[in-house]
């Protein structure tokens, strides 16, 4: 081994010259320990911003119990088991092992940015600023709040098989616009766009309280929508 | 509708006309006028494709696979992929569900819908009650070409568990036990949504499923929620092995899919 590893930590990058051979004996001894800490801290699942039963009756508690401490969760681990893969395929310079796992990585960690997103982005309080940030950008884009919504629902319930619809900002054009990604597909990642709203359209999201009548699901959300997120995402966006 | 309504008419007035004295004449006449009128009462929609009723009760495959998943899976969501591709293919030649698929790739609604509807008849008509299920299983050319191809039935199975466990097909999907076109080996394939391997460009190259699973969340979300692996452990109780030798024997002959009913 030519003692060549290659540092990810930015701040250890700083500290330590790159230069392998400049390292410091130390650190080379104890490179096991400093090497598990490059991956970062591990995902952890977010609390909800309210008990399982707030958003009823769009959205049953036994729903959001599932979704939340089952679904999500298993991204998570997932992910952070695909993280400590990533680590060290880097760290042995493994580009094969590397490049296989960006399935895992795009899907896990996909799941857990958008369902964090989306437990923020749900509320029972909806509550919606009239002439604000959010408001105007609606109705440069889609002509109304109600136009909004209505575009929205149609590009969520077109989605064939697993995936979400969300409103987002495109930076390009700086203005808000629709998009919807296939299973568990990040926007921002994939399209370069920030999400702001998503509504996740797997069928867990909704089967126990809907079945397959798609459309009551998605009519019954914009009850729960927390639309203060939406417009402070838009805001932090521009 | 008008039209529809004045042929009645005149149909049924035709069936009391002179011509027509013998009472059984006079029901043929109303029967067929009343034929012709319901024909033109009906909006011009193709039917050409129907959902096929189910081999079994809807509480057949219990415990393994829940009366109202069977209700809703049979009679909601394959009845919409059935409704959908008689609207895609309106005014269109009928031909049968299997002939869409080679080139469903071609058309949005007809690889959704088209295929939705050849999936879902092909899986209701691979399984069977448990107590029948367990009475059935490979011929022996199928089980030859299982050890060949996978060692074992049991591996063979554990490798369609692990194609079929959560992230392995991502989103919604099936998982296939395919005849590859040469047919010379059996291999497992996952699909996303409602493709499947005759669909030319799902896969290198056109595959010929034997045996089909439905993992989109809606064949088993009501019973065993996000415990997919479980779902799919148990679904070997209600495999009808006799019919997947049939389907075997089928494609190893043919080098076409299994067609299907509806």
């Amino acid at each position: 081994m030519s003692g060549k590893k290659v540092i990810f930590d930015t701040a250890l990058r700083a500290s330590v010259n790159l230069q392998s051979s400049k390292l410091p004996s130390e650190l080379t001894k104890s490179s096991t320990a400093l090497f598990s800490a490059l991956s970062g801290v591990k995902a952890t699942l977010p609390d909800l911003p309210y008990d399982y039963n707030a958003l009823e009756p769009a959205i049953s508690a036994q729903i959001m119990e599932l979704h939340h401490t089952k679904h999500h969760q298993t991204y998570i681990t997932n992910l952070n088991a695909a993280m400590e893969k990533m680590d060290s395929a880097m760290i042995n310079g493994d580009v094969s092992a590397v490049i296989a796992l960006q399935g895992a990585l795009k899907f896990n960690g996909g799941g857990h940015i958008n369902h964090t997103l989306f437990w923020e982005n749900l509320s029972p309080n909806s509550d919606y600023n009239e002439g604000g940030t959010l408001d105007k950008a609606l109705k440069e884009r889609f002509g109304s709040k109600d136009g909004f919504i209505s575009e929205l629902t149609a590009t969520s319930l077109a989605i064939q098989g697993s995936g979400w619809g969300w409103l987002v900002y495109n930076p390009k054009t700086k203005m808000v616009d629709i998009a919807a990604c296939p299973n568990q597909d990040p926007v921002e990642a994939t399209t370069g766009l920030k999400p702001l709203l998503g509504i996740d359209m797997w069928e867990h999201a909704f089967y126990l309280d809907y079945k397959n009548v798609k459309p009551d699901y998605v009519k019954a959300i914009w009850d729960v929508i927390n639309w203060d997120t939406v417009e402070a995402r838009l805001e932090a966006a521009k | 509708m008008k039209l529809a309504i004045a042929s009645l008419f005149i149909g049924l007035a035709s069936a009391w006309s002179p011509a027509n004295d013998a009472s059984s004449s006079r029901r043929e006449a109303i029967s067929k006028t009343l034929a012709a009128g319901a024909a033109l009462a009906s909006p011009l929609v193709s039917n050409a494709y129907s959902v096929p009723d189910l081999p079994y009760p809807y509480e057949a495959l219990e415990p393994y696979i829940d009366t109202p998943t069977m209700k809703i899976h049979h009679d909601k969501h394959h009845a919409t992929y059935v409704a959908n591709i008689n609207k895609a293919m309106e005014g269109k030649e009928e031909v049968p569900i299997l002939d869409l698929m080679e080139n469903a790739l071609d058309a949005g609604p007809v690889r959704n819908n088209g295929g939705g509807h050849y999936n879902h008849a092909f899986f209701w008509s691979e399984m069977a009650p448990p107590d029948v299920a367990k009475k059935t299983k490979p011929s022996d050319a199928l089980a030859k070409m299982i050890d060949s191809s996978f060692g074992s039935m049991d591996e063979m199975k554990s490798q369609f568990e692990a194609a079929a466990a959560p992230g392995a097909v991502f989103g919604s999907g099936w998982v296939w036990v395919v005849l590859n076109n040469a047919g010379t080996k059996l291999e497992i394939v996952g699909t996303p949504n409602q493709d499947n391997p005759l669909m030319k460009g799902v896969k290198d190259e056109i595959k010929f499923p034997i045996l089909g699973l439905d993992v989109w969340e809606h064949a088993y979300y009501l019973k065993y929620q996000n415990r997919r692996p479980e779902y799919v452990s148990n679904w070997w109780n209600v495999v009808n092995w006799d019919k997947v030798s049939e389907n075997f024997a089928y494609v190893s002959e043919k080098k076409s899919g299994v067609p299907v009913e509806g």
